[in-house]
């Protein structure tokens, strides 16, 4: 229904765009459920596979709609188990092997950081269908703050040792975190119909607030000069996507019309 | 347990902590079990996950179990027995009086 209403000019760029928010939300939460039965303890272990379903549902509605929006026929399912790594549009950050404990929370603290000023302000977005998504995802998505901004305070004021794992997460982390306010002209063709959200000035309110957490976690902010990877946007990924993709897609692969 | 070197070893489990919900604004917290936390916000957060967030809840009170004062099984006599042979606390003790509607 909301094909219909879309300047054919900006078919293609929208359909790429809620792609790479779906497909952000998509890898997050694989690697997230991936921690099932392996959590620290018990609770956490229900945390995190909470926090995964949480974004494997946002991926489902952005995917679905991103369906809607392409024309082709194609649904949520289709989109996520039948596209090849060169297809996927999600950021490095999110590929990345889960790691520790203390990765995947620095990890997810910065990714739900950025979330949180943007969803704040693609509430706003001219196309209907995804400020409705939007408004629904920022609630979820303070959650995933209070949880992963608590434990990276734990675990960095914490013990020498939990110290000096977040510390390491975060200097590796940091590399990838520029992708983040990647924008190009799918984003711009989108900004001029009010659909897409400008991330220039998201920059700044996002590392004062990193800022602000490392501080009570006593952590130190890594060099800000550091190899900035980026790729995933335009389909150029890091060698771990194609593992996960070979697990996430193995059974629909296998047996395309499996059901429950 | 004690280790080669007779030291203790460490209890690694996080303090436990009473999960109390409440569903609607106005009527009592129930208890509804138990997490493990290092603090007063992980115990919410944890509660939340385990106890919260399928059901419709209002409110969740976590309260560390060691400040739980409970009595134990040896106080059955004299803290509970009374009731049973003092019938005339039960309200059927009393006769009705015929001609008393609405009661």
């Amino acid at each position: 229904m909301s094909a219909q209403n879309i300047a054919p000019e900006l078919q293609q760029p929208l359909f790429e765009y809620l792609l790479r928010l779906g497909d952000d939300r998509l890898i997050l939460g694989h690697r997230l459920s991936e921690w099932c039965g392996h959590g620290p303890i018990l609770e956490e272990d229900i945390a995190l596979a909470n926090l995964a379903l949480d974004c494997i549902g946002q991926a489902s509605v952005l995917l679905k709609e991103a369906g809607t929006v392409e024309g082709q026929g194609r649904s949520e399912d289709d989109l996520a188990y039948f596209r090849d790594a060169i297809d996927f549009r999600n950021l490095l950050l999110v590929e990345l092997p889960k790691g520790d404990f203390g990765f995947t929370i620095v990890r997810q603290f910065l990714f739900s950081t950025f979330s949180y000023f943007f969803l704040e302000k693609l509430q706003q977005s001219a196309h209907k269908p995804l400020a409705g998504i939007a408004a629904k995802t920022f609630k979820e998505n303070l959650y995933h703050l209070r949880h992963s901004r608590k434990w990276l305070v734990v675990l960095g004021d914490g013990t020498e040792e939990s110290h000096q794992r977040v510390q390491n997460a975060l200097d590796e982390l940091w590399g990838y975190t520029e992708e983040m306010f990647y924008m190009d002209q799918v984003d711009e063709a989108l900004m001029n119909a009010g659909i897409a959200v400008d991330l220039q000035p998201l920059k700044e309110q996002w590392l004062s607030m990193v800022r602000e957490a490392l501080q009570e976690a006593t952590l130190e902010l890594p060099d800000p000069d550091v190899y900035q990877h980026q790729g995933g946007r335009t389909g150029f990924h890091t060698e771990h996507l194609g593992h996960l993709l070979a697990e996430m897609q193995i059974l629909p692969r296998s047996y395309p019309d499996a059901r429950w | 347990m004690a280790t080669e070197k007779n030291v203790p070893e460490q209890d690694t489990q996080w303090p436990r902590w009473e999960v109390f919900v409440q569903e609607k604004t106005g009527e009592p917290h129930q208890h509804a079990g138990s997490v493990h936390a290092p603090d007063g916000e992980l115990a919410l957060q944890n509660a939340r996950d385990v106890y919260a967030r399928r059901g419709k809840v209002y409110s969740i009170w976590v309260v560390p179990a060691e400040h739980i004062v409970a009595t134990s099984p040896s106080d059955q006599g004299p803290f509970f027995d009374p009731a049973e042979d003092k019938i005339f606390r039960y309200p059927h003790f009393y006769k009705v009086p015929r001609g008393v509607k609405n009661l």
